[in-house]
Formats: C-alpha cells, sequence, structure tokens
C-alpha cells in the first residue's frame, strides 16, 4: 500500500481574463476569482482512485502559499484527500516563488512523510512552467511519469502511458516515483456538500518553508509584465468566394 | 559582437556627457574656484575609464566564458525541425555553440547538425541506454558534459522532450529552469508568456546556469549549411539506469506535414460534431498541404488524437495561415495559436471570441462553407 503526497496550487480561475498591473510589476490578482489549478484537480482525483482501488493507504494534500491556499487544500479534503499541509508562505515571498522553491519543500515533504508517490499537475496555469515535478523527482532522484494520461499500479512499480508531442508512449517506473498529470488523465469529481462539510474536520497542519530547511532566496528578478501584442481587427466577410479571393491576395494559395 | 558593444559605448558616453554637464552646472554655482570645463573632463575621463573597464569585462565574459550547449531532438533517423530553431535562440545568446545528440542512432542527426553554421562542436553519445530519450539516462549525462565544458546556458526546445528532461537537469545543478522562452534581451535576460500567453513576462535570472527551454515559432530555424563543426564523443559515464524501462509507443500516422512546423494548419473543434466530420477537414488540408490541428473540446470528445491538441496545454503553433472551424476561441485555445500570421475562422456564433482575432471571419455552417471552399480551392 502507497502513501501519496499530491501538490495542490491557488490560482487565478482558468475563466477569468487577467489584467496586468499598470506599474507593469504583475497581474492584478486582488478581488478576483481563484481556485484549485486545474491539472492539481486532476492529481487529486487520481490519488484518490488510487486509494478507492485499495492501491494507496492515504493520500495527503500540500499546497504552498499565503494564508488562502487553505481554501484550496479543504477543496483538496473534500474530494477525498486524507489530511493536508499548508506551507505557509507570505505574500511577497510567494511572488517570487519559483518551482524550484516548491520541489525542495515536495521533495523534503516526501521523505518526511514516506511518500511512494507524490502526484502534481503537469503545470499551473499562472506560471505554465511545466517543471514542479521533473524537479521534485531529481531532488529525490526518484523517476519521473511525466505528462500522465493512464497510470496503473503493477507489483514492482508504475506503468504510465505519457502523451507525447507524435503520439503516445508507455513507460514503466519503478516506486517510489513522481507522475504528473496531464488533461486526460481523468475526470476529476466534484466535492459534495457533505464531504465539504466532513473536509472541515480533517487535519490540515501548517508548516513554514524555514521548518522544513527550505531557502526561499528568488532565482530570478521580475524585469516587467506586460500585455501581449493586441492583433488589428479584422473584418467579417460574406462569402465563401471573398475569403478565397482574400487567401489568394495573401499568397495563401 | 565586439564592434556592436563599442558602437553601444559611444552612445553611452555621449549620454554620460549630458548628464555630466547637468551635473556640472549644479556644481559651478556651489564651488567656484573649479572650472566647469576642467570638472566636465574630469567627469568624462572617469566616465570614459568606467566604460572601458566594463567593456573589457564584457569581451572577456563573451569570448571566454559565454558558452551554450544544445540538446538536439532527434528520433534516431531524423533531427526534428524544432532544434534548428533551438539553435537560432543559442546563437542570438552569443558565444560558442555546442550541440549534445544523444539517443541509439545519432549519425543522421549529427550529420545533419554539423553542417549547421556557428555550430563550433557537436557532442554525441550513441548508446542502448538512451532508447526512449528518458530524463534519468539523459540529465546524468549532460550533467556531465555540463562538468567538462561549464556552459553558461543550456538549450533544448520547449517540446515534451524538452520539458521534461531540462528542469530535471536544472534541479541537479540547482538552478531554476526558464519555460518555452519566445525572446533573448541579453545573456541574463529572457521573455516567456504566463497566464495562456495573456502577458508577457521579462526575467533576468540569477543564476549562474541558465537552462532554458525554447519555443520553436518564436525563432527562425538556423539553415542546416555553412558550417562544418568537429564530430566529437561526448563525456562518458554510466548513465544506466533502472529507475524507469522504456516500453512502447504509439504514435499518430499521417502523411500531411507535422503540426509545429506547419506553414498552414485546418483547425477543428466541437462543432465539428464527430470524429467522422473531419473528413471535411483533412480534404481541405490536402488542398493547402496543410497540417491538421483539434481544440481541446475536439479532443476530449474523441474526434481525434490527444496530440493534434493546440493551445495551452497542447501545442504552439504559428503558421502562416490559420483556418479555426467550429472553434469558440477560448483563452486556452488562443494561447497556442493567436502568433499566426492570418487567422481565418469560420463558425456560425457571430459571438464567438475566435472573431475577435480573426483577420477574416466567415459567419456559415461550416458543413456548407468547408466543402464549397475546398472545391473552390
Amino acid at each position: 500500500m502507497s502513501r501519496v503526497l499530491v501538490g495542490v496550487k491557488r490560482v487565478i480561475d482558468y475563466a477569468v481574463k487577467i489584467r496586468v498591473k499598470p506599474d507593469k510589476s504583475g497581474v492584478v490578482t486582488d478581488g478576483v476569482k481563484h481556485s484549485m489549478n486545474p491539472f492539481d484537480e486532476i492529481a487529486i482525483e487520481e490519488a484518490v482512485r488510487l486509494k478507492e482501488k485499495k492501491l494507496a493507504s492515504e493520500v495527503i494534500a500540500v499546497s504552498c502559499g499565503p494564508a488562502q491556499s487553505q481554501e484550496t487544500l479543504r477543496t483538496a479534503l473534500a474530494m477525498g484527500a486524507d489530511r493536508a499541509i499548508h506551507v505557509e508562505v507570505g505574500a511577497s515571498e510567494f511572488n517570487t516563488m519559483q518551482p524550484i522553491h516548491v520541489s525542495k519543500i515536495l521533495a523534503k515533504l516526501a521523505q518526511d512523510e514516506k511518500a511512494d508517490i507524490v502526484i502534481v499537475g503537469k503545470q499551473a496555469i499562472d506560471d505554465d512552467s511545466n517543471q514542479t515535478a521533473q524537479m521534485t523527482a531529481a531532488m529525490l532522484d526518484w523517476p519521473q511519469g511525466t505528462f500522465a494520461s493512464k497510470v496503473e499500479k503493477t507489483d514492482a512499480g508504475l506503468t504510465v502511458t505519457r502523451e507525447i508531442d507524435g503520439g503516445l508512449e508507455t513507460i514503466k517506473t519503478k516506486l517510489p516515483a513522481v507522475i504528473s498529470a496531464d488533461l486526460r488523465l481523468n475526470e476529476p469529481r466534484y466535492a459534495t456538500l457533505p464531504n465539504i462539510m466532513k473536509a472541515k474536520k480533517k487535519p490540515l497542519k501548517k508548516v513554514t518553508a524555514k521548518d522544513l530547511g527550505v531557502d526561499l532566496t528568488p532565482r530570478i528578478k521580475v524585469v516587467s509584465v506586460e500585455d501581449p501584442p493586441v492583433r488589428q481587427a479584422g473584418s467579417i466577410i460574406p462569402d465563401v468566394d471573398t475569403l478565397v479571393a482574400k487567401l489568394k491576395e495573401g499568397g495563401h494559395i | 559582437m565586439v564592434a556592436s558593444m563599442l558602437r553601444s559605448s559611444t552612445a553611452d558616453i555621449n549620454f554620460t556627457c549630458k548628464l555630466c554637464a547637468a551635473a556640472v552646472s549644479l556644481l559651478l554655482g556651489r564651488i567656484g574656484r573649479w572650472s566647469g570645463r576642467e570638472i566636465a573632463c574630469s567627469a568624462l575621463s572617469l566616465a570614459r575609464s568606467a566604460l572601458a573597464e566594463r567593456d573589457n569585462e564584457s569581451c572577456f565574459f563573451l569570448r571566454r566564458l559565454q558558452s551554450t550547449l544544445v540538446i538536439a531532438e532527434h528520433n534516431n533517423e531524423v533531427l526534428l525541425p524544432v532544434t534548428q530553431n533551438t539553435l537560432s535562440a543559442a546563437k542570438k545568446i552569443g558565444g560558442d555553440v555546442s550541440v549534445l545528440i544523444a539517443g541509439t542512432k545519432c549519425t543522421p542527426a549529427a550529420e545533419a547538425i554539423s553542417k549547421a553554421g556557428g555550430v563550433s562542436k557537436v557532442l554525441v553519445a550513441e548508446s542502448d541506454v538512451f532508447k526512449g530519450f528518458t530524463a534519468e539516462t539523459l540529465t546524468p549525462l549532460i550533467l556531465a558534459s555540463q562538468k567538462q565544458f561549464k556552459f553558461t546556458h543550456i538549450l533544448a526546445p520547449a517540446t515534451a522532450f524538452g520539458k521534461s528532461v531540462l528542469p530535471r537537469v536544472a534541479a541537479k545543478l540547482d538552478v531554476s529552469p526558464i519555460t518555452d522562452i519566445i525572446g533573448i534581451k541579453d545573456a541574463n535576460t529572457f521573455v516567456r508568456t504566463i497566464y495562456a500567453g495573456n502577458a508577457i513576462l521579462t526575467l533576468e535570472a540569477k543564476d549562474p546556469v541558465k537552462v532554458i527551454t525554447v519555443r520553436g515559432t518564436a525563432f527562425p530555424p538556423l539553415p542546416l549549411e555553412g558550417g562544418s563543426a568537429a564530430t566529437e564523443k561526448a563525456p562518458e559515464g554510466d548513465f544506466k539506469t533502472d529507475l524507469v524501462e522504456w516500453l512502447s509507443q504509439e504514435l499518430s500516422k499521417s502523411d500531411r506535414p507535422e503540426l509545429t512546423s506547419a506553414k498552414a494548419i485546418v483547425s477543428g473543434g466541437r462543432g465539428l460534431k464527430s470524429g467522422d466530420n473531419f473528413k471535411l477537414l483533412y480534404d481541405l488540408a490536402d488542398k493547402l498541404n496543410a497540417a491538421v490541428g483539434a481544440s481541446r473540446a475536439a479532443v476530449d470528445a474523441g474526434f481525434v488524437p490527444n496530440d493534434l491538441q493546440i493551445g495551452q496545454t497542447g501545442k504552439i503553433v504559428a503558421p502562416d495561415l490559420y483556418i479555426a472551424v467550429g472553434i469558440s476561441g477560448a483563452i486556452q485555445h488562443l494561447a497556442g495559436m493567436k502568433d499566426s500570421k492570418t487567422i481565418v475562422a469560420i463558425n456560425k456564433d457571430p459571438e464567438a471570441p475566435i472573431f475577435q482575432v480573426a483577420d477574416y471571419g466567415l459567419v456559415a455552417d461550416l458543413f456548407k462553407a468547408v466543402p464549397e471552399l475546398t472545391s473552390k480551392l
């Protein structure tokens, strides 16, 4: 029976049209709807399914961030995680926190909690880094099953189907291992009201990065955050003939 | 390179002079016994010597210290074109460019890349150990190469391959990797997109080694001609691992151009209603010699395989012509295609967000418009 550690991040909701701050220091997050990173919902779902199949003994959800990250952890608990660890990071430190810091925290917790499988989403939809799983695996010297669309537990380890550029590939990893979830891994469940109520009573431990011996010194300096160039407005054309003419004009045919 | 540095430093001196003059006019009021001219001269000479020192440092930095390793992506048969885009990015950083080719069969890729202009060295690591290009075997190889040659930059394409391997390398070097760059300001300053392409982040990396994945569509491909780089064996070591075993691959077969490097793309969404209806797009694509892509909705509905998905979590494309058929244009889809040169949208919903980025929008039923377009081409 494995113990599963799942990393979850609180991000601006995927449907929100973000706004860049006028001083170019970042994007506006105050008063903006946040929710769990969609890939992390998939990671939690996969961990809970492993538990339901009696392949995992315990699911531990971890989030690094300011106080509001606890809401995200409660969501994970409502989806079926057994307990949660909140790694408290102040708002200003959180701004410069990067996957390298998070992966050091996850690696330390994976060892402390004696986890056999670490599952995270393949990328957070805010920084779009796609690094945390790979870096956590490296810190631990564990194998990595990135961009997983299917995970099967076998006696010796895991069989992971990965989404790669030309199609799919299948690898076999030893345990312990780190997995990153792609969109197609599963369909995350909704937390029901009774489960949300129950989640309030589940244990949530608070620690700091310092407790875990992880240094959060920034590795990058944000020079600017700006709006992307705006495309010039196009035109609505009346029929296919006009489209053919326009394509000819543009040298496309 | 040095010449351009000198030019820019001349401009700096002019600028410094203006500043000095301003400072001098302030000082003149207070210190009567110094003539303005003397102060201006001494200030100028100070500025000059400071600049000269900085130039010396920069030249030294560029000539002696700056060196980039590009991890080539190939499939044991051919070099993948995105490697050429990555080489362009490497050349933009400046300094020496080396390429590492690892796999079970490296000769075709090594031969191709040694012809690329401006590549100084091609390191080849051919072994059965690298079957499946697993990150667990490539990471120690890259680390061994890094240990021997002390590169300042390690680059790979931002593909499934590059994204899987480079963060593992970065963690081992205790540096923060930089994903999917679209621009290079200088050797330490890079541009990338965040929030599904809705914001552009310019960042300065503070780590001594920069580990970077490069967005292919943001850099032109470097032609594989005009060079004659020496090929040598990559550092040897025990790169075998029992952590992971590569079992098999299931690649989607297609005679059409590869999605990320195609000049034209025809892409379908939920509006196609079924996988069978995608045939309409294949017919159109054949006329245009285009690749076929899809939105997440079309992939999730099972119309087409996942590797055709274009968007924030799929492939990023920037063809000359992108024809979006039955695609509403969600933020996540736009992230993957809005740098296309010409965007055409065919959708029956005039309110669809795709029309806000389309150069030419046709409000029509795709089941009529697409066959008509195909027949008229």
